[in-house]
C-alpha cells in the first residue's frame, strides 16, 4: 500500500503597494495551493503541499517596510508575523525598492520571512518565492536525505547520507589537546565560552534534541601525521589526504561518554608543538585553509590552533597561551551547523541570507531540521513497527509481552497523530508526536525478551524424536497390524460356520 | 569526472566496527583464542579503537594455569609475536562468551543494564567486521563446548541487523572446519562473506610450539594476518587480493567466499573499509560570526547557588520486573495431550492384543 504523508506549509504572501503583478487570477485576498509529489522509492512518496494566502500588507507592515534597511525591516515584521514553526511570510516589495541592495532580488531574514522583489508577472514571482519557500523549507533533496534509507541504491551518491541522523539527544564533547606541555602551558575559558557562545545555540537547538556538553584537556596526544615542511612559507603543512587518518589514533584517547548512549560529537582543538608552529591545513589546491579546520560526518571536527611564535628566543618556557574562544567558538558552532546538514554554501547570486548572530541558526533552518527529522522519525518507526511485524509473523513462539504489546499500540497512536498533524501544517506538535514514536517503537523492537533462540529446524526435530519414539512405534505397530488380522479372520468365520 | 566516477565506488561507510568472537574452550584451543586477537591487533594497528571493537574470548590463555609464559598468547613459533600486550580490552570473557548474548549484541536487544562497551552501536553508515572461530560443523558453529549457532541463526540475526540498518556493510569471516557452511544461509543484502574451508573440507592449524605445547594458530587466519601486515591506513589493496590469500596449496582446505549478496564490485573495495577507520572529511569553509561583544551570558543562576535537583538513586536492577516478573516461559515441550494420547493407543492395543483377561495377572 503506497504511504502518502503530506506536509503542509502555510504561506502568507503579502503584497505592498506598488508590488502587485498586474496578471493576478483573482483580486487580493485569494487562497491558492501548490502540490508537489516528492517520490523516494515506488512505495514512498511525499506531497508538500504549500497553502498559499495572497494578501495586501496592512498598515502596521508597511511602516515596518518603511525602514532603512532590510534587516531593520526584518526585526520590525517580527512581532507582526504569525511565528507559528513551519510556516513562512513572504513580503513583496516593488521592484526598483531600495529596501534590498542592488542585485539581490530576495533577502530572507533569521526569522521566517522573506523580502522578495517583484518581477514584473504572477509566473516569474511565484518562480521565485517557489525558490524561496523551498530554501525556508525543505527541497527534494532533503526530504531524500531523510528517507535516505529507502533511496534505491545507485541513486543518491554515498555523501548524500552524512547528516546527523533524527535522536533523542547529543552529547557534545569539546577536547583541548596539547601534544607539548613543556612549551606550551595553554589556558582555554571553556566554561565561560560554552555560557557565552555554546548556550545560546544549544538553547535554540534543544527543541530538537537534549543536548549535553563536557570538556577535557588531553596531554601528549599527537596527530597521527608527521606534517611537512613547506621552505616557501616557513611553515608546516597538513595535506588534504593525510586528514583522514589524523582522527585515528586521538579517537582512541578521547573516551566517548560511558554513561550516555546517545550519539557523541566531538570538537578538538590542537595546539601543534613547538617544533611543528605554525601548522595550517592544504586544501585541494594547496592553499592554506582560512579556518584551519576540517570536519568528518557524524563524528566532529577539528580545528588548529597556531601560537604566535615569540619574538625571542630567551622567552622561558613553557609559554602561557591565552586561547581566543570566540574565533575558536566560530569554527565550531559552524562545523556543527555543517554535521546537521545547515550548509549556506549553494545559494543563487540574487539571495541575501541574514545571519543569524549569537543563536546560531535562523528560526527557517530550525523549521528545516525539524521537517527532516520529523520525516525521518516517521519512516524510521513505519520500518521498525513492520519488521517487527514479520519477525512475529516468522518465528511463532516468541511471547509478546504486556509492556511491549503497550509500546507498539502507543506507537502507531503516535505516528498517525504526527501524519494527522503534518497534514494540517501544525509542524512542532507533529515533530514532538514522531518523537514519541520513535521512542515507543525502539523500546518495542529492542526488548531484550524478543530474542528468537527458540529455532528447531526440521532436521534437528526429527533427529530427536525418531531414537525416541519409533522402537516404542515398533511393537504398536505390528499389535495394530495384528489387530487388524484378528478382526478380519473373525468376520470371516461366521460365514464359513454357517 | 574522474572525481565523480571515483565517488560512486568508494564507500559509504561513515565509521568501522568489529566484532571478534573466539568460541572454544580449553587449553588445547589456544589457536582459536590466538586467532582473535591477532585479527584483534591487526584491526587495532589499522584505526579502529577499543571503543568500537567487541571482543568476546571464551577462555583465557594468558592467564591459564597451563601457560609456560603467563601473560602472553604467541601467534609465531618460536615465540616472536605476543598478540596478548598490553592493552587488550576484552568485553565478553569466558562463560559470558555465549550463543544468547552473540545474538544480542549483533541485534541489540540488550538489557538497559549493559555498560556501553558491550554493545554494538553501529548505525546505518557503519561497516562492520565480523570474525569467527572454534570448532564448527556443516551448518553450525560450536560455542563453549555445550551449545550451537547455526547458520540460520546467524543468517536471520544479520536479516534483523538489516531491517533495523544497523550496518551500511558487512564482512564476514570464518574460520572453522566446513567454515562455507555458515555463509550459505544468508540472505540480506551488502554482505561478503570469507570461509577457511568448502563443506566437507577441515581447516587445518598451522603449526605447533614445542615450548607452549599447543598449536598456535589456524593455517587460514595466519596467512590473512601475513597479508594484514603488509596493509597500512593508507593502502589501496582490494578484497580480490584477500580472497587469493591462502591458496590450497598452503591451506590443505579450499578457502571460499561469497560476493553475491555484495552491491559494490569487490574490485572496488579497500580492506581498509573493514580493517581500518579511514575518515571522510571535509574542509571546513564556512564560519558563523559571532558578537564578541556581549557581555557574557547571564547564567541562569547567579554565582554561589546551584540549582539543585533532588538527587536520584539511579535503578541498577529492574527491581519492579524482577518482583513482579511471571515464570519465564520454559522451552517448548510437545503439548501434554500427546504424550497422554500415546500411552492411551498404547495401552489400549497391549489389551487387545493379549486380551483383557490378562489384566488379573499384571495387578
Amino acid at each position: 500500500r503506497p504511504r502518502q504523508v503530506r506536509l503542509v506549509v502555510p504561506i502568507a504572501v503579502a503584497f505592498s503597494p506598488g508590488s502587485v503583478p498586474g496578471d493576478l487570477p483573482r483580486p487580493l485576498p485569494f487562497r491558492d495551493v501548490q502540490e508537489m509529489e516528492i517520490t523516494v522509492n515506488l512505495r514512498t512518496s511525499v506531497t508538500s503541499h504549500y497553502e498559499m494566502v495572497y494578501r495586501g500588507t496592512t498598515a502596521q507592515e508597511e511602516a515596518a517596510l518603511a525602514a532603512a534597511t532590510a534587516r531593520e525591516a526584518d526585526a520590525a515584521l517580527r512581532p507582526l508575523q504569525d511565528v507559528s514553526m513551519g510556516s513562512l511570510t513572504m513580503y513583496v516589495v516593488p521592484e526598483t525598492s531600495s529596501l534590498l541592495p542592488q542585485g539581490i532580488s530576495v533577502y530572507v531574514g533569521k526569522h521566517r520571512s522573506a523580502l522578495v522583489r517583484a518581477g514584473g508577472s504572477l509566473a516569474a514571482l511565484q518562480a521565485r518565492l517557489q525558490q524561496v519557500t523551498q530554501l525556508m523549507s525543505f527541497t527534494a533533496t532533503s526530504m531524500a536525505a531523510a528517507l535516505s534509507d529507502r533511496v534505491p541504491d545507485g541513486r543518491l551518491s554515498p555523501d548524500a547520507r552524512r547528516y546527523l541522523k533524527s535522536s533523542l539527544g547529543y552529547e557534545i564533547t569539546f577536547s583541548l589537546l596539547n601534544p607539548d606541555p613543556k612549551s606550551h602551558a595553554v589556558d582555554w575559558d571553556i566554561e565561560g565560552a560554552v555560557n557565552c557562545y555554546v548556550k545560546p545555540v544549544l538553547d535554540k537547538l534543544s527543541l530538537v534534541a537534549n543536548f549535553s556538553v563536557d570538556s577535557q584537556i588531553l596531554y601528549y596526544a599527537v596527530l597521527g601525521v608527521t606534517p611537512r615542511y613547506d621552505k616557501e612559507s616557513s611553515s608546516f603543512l597538513l595535506s588534504t589526504h593525510s586528514l583522514p587518518h589524523v582522527i585515528n589514533p586521538v579517537e582512541a584517547r578521547l573516551g566517548s561518554s560511558a554513561a550516555s548512549l546517545y550519539p557523541v560529537l566531538n570538537f578538538l582543538l590542537y595546539v601543534p608543538e613547538r617544533s611543528h608552529s605554525p601548522l595550517y591545513i592544504q586544501d585541494k589546491d594547496g592553499a592554506p585553509v582560512s579556518t584551519n579546520a576540517f570536519h568528518s560526518p557524524r563524528w566532529g571536527g577539528i580545528m588548529v590552533y597556531n601560537v604566535e611564535a615569540s619574538a625571542s628566543p630567551q622567552a622561558s618556557l613553557p609559554l602561557h597561551v591565552d586561547v581566543d574562544m570566540a574565533r575558536v567558538m566560530e569554527v565550531f558552532l559552524a562545523q556543527l551547523r555543517l554535521l546537521f546538514g545547515l550548509s549556506r554554501e549553494e545559494l543563487p547570486a540574487e539571495f541575501l541570507l541574514e545571519s543569524p548572530g549569537n543563536e546560531g541558526l535562523a528560526d527557517w533552518e530550525l523549521d528545516h531540521l525539524l521537517w527532516a527529522h520529523t520525516v525521518e522519525n516517521i519512516a524510521t518507526v513505519s520500518t521498525t513497527l513492520t519488521s517487527l511485524a514479520q519477525l512475529l509473523d516468522k518465528i511463532g513462539n516468541i511471547v509478546i509481552k504486556d509492556d511491549v504489546a503497550s509500546e507498539v499500540y502507543r506507537a502507531v497512536a503516535s505516528v498517525q497523530s504526527a501524519v494527522a498533524k503534518l497534514g494540517k501544517g501544525h509542524l512542532y506538535s507533529a515533530f514532538q508526536a514522531s518523537k514519541e514514536a520513535v521512542t515507543s517503537s525502539e523500546r518495542a523492537f529492542f526488548d531484550p525478551s524478543l530474542l528468537h533462540l527458540l529455532y528447531f529446524p526440521d532436521d534437528q526435530k526429527f533427529a530427536i524424536y525418531i531414537p525416541l519414539f519409533l522402537p516404542m512405534a515398533v511393537p504398536i505397530l505390528l499389535s495394530l497390524a495384528k489387530i487388524v488380522r484378528e478382526t478380519r479372520q473373525r468376520k470371516k468365520e461366521p460365514t464359513k460356520m454357517d | 569526472f574522474q572525481d565523480q566516477a571515483e565517488q560512486f565506488f568508494r564507500s559509504g561507510h561513515t565509521n568501522n566496527w568489529a566484532v571478534l568472537v573466539c568460541t572454544s574452550r580449553f587449553w588445547f584451543n589456544y589457536r582459536h583464542v590466538a586467532n582473535t586477537l591477532s585479527v584483534y591487533r591487526s584491526v587495532k594497528r589499522l584505526g579502529i579503537p577499543d571503543s568500537h571493537i567487541v571482543l568476546m574470548l571464551a577462555d583465557d590463555m594468558a592467564c591459564n594455569p597451563r601457560n609456560p609464559k603467563p601473560a602472553t598468547v604467541f601467534s609465531h613459533k618460536n615465540m616472536e609475536l605476543n598478540v596478548y600486550g598490553d592493552d587488550v580490552e576484552v568485553d565478553y570473557r569466558s562463560y559470558e562468551v555465549t550463543v544468547e548474548n552473540f545474538l544480542r549484541v549483533l541485534t541489540g536487544r540488550i538489557p538497559p543494564s549493559t555498560p556501553r562497551s558491550k554493545r554494538l552501536l553501529s548505525d546505518d553508515r557503519s561497516n562492520i567486521l565480523i570474525y569467527m572461530t572454534g570448532h564448527g560443523g556443516n551448518g553450525f558453529l560450536k560455542f563453549q563446548d555445550s551449545e550451537e549457532i547455526t547458520n540460520v541463526e546467524l543468517a536471520d540475526a544479520f536479516e534483523q541487523m538489516w531491517q533495523k540498518r544497523r550496518y551500511n556493510e558487512l564482512l564476514f569471516i570464518i574460520d572453522t572446519c566446513q567454515g562455507a557452511s555458515m555463509y550459505e544461509r544468508f540472505y540480506s543484502p551488502n554482505i561478503m562473506a570469507l570461509a577457511s574451508s568448502q563443506v566437507g573440507e577441515d581447516s587445518l592449524s598451522h603449526q605447533p610450539d614445542l615450548g607452549i605445547g599447543v598449536h598456535l594458530m589456524d593455517r587460514y587466519t595466519f596467512y590473512v594476518l601475513e597479508f594484514l601486515e603488509e596493509i597500512h591506513p593508507a593502502s589501496q589493496t582490494n578484497m580480490n587480493d584477500l580472497f587469493q590469500v591462502c591458496p590450497k596449496s598452503l591451506c590443505v582446505s579450499t578457502p571460499g567466499h561469497r560476493t553475491d549478496l555484495f552491491q559494490r564490485d569487490p574490485q572496488n573495495v579497500l580492506i581498509t573499509d573493514f580493517f581500518g577507520s579511514v575518515r571522510k572529511v571535509e574542509i571546513t569553509t564556512e564560519t558563523i560570526s559571532l558578537d564578541r561583544d556581549l557581555a557574557g551570558f547571564e547564567s541562569e543562576f547567579p554565582e554561589g547557588e546551584l540549582a539543585t535537583e533532588p538527587l536520584k538513586y539511579a535503578e541498577q536492577l529492574p527491581v519492579a520486573q524482577i518482583i513482579h516478573q511471571k515464570p519465564k516461559q520454559k522451552d517448548w515441550h510437545p503439548p501434554g495431550g500427546f504424550i497422554l494420547g500415546l500411552w492411551a493407543l498404547i495401552i489400549m492395543v497391549f489389551f487387545k492384543t493379549y486380551g483383557i483377561k490378562h489384566m488379573k495377572h499384571v495387578f
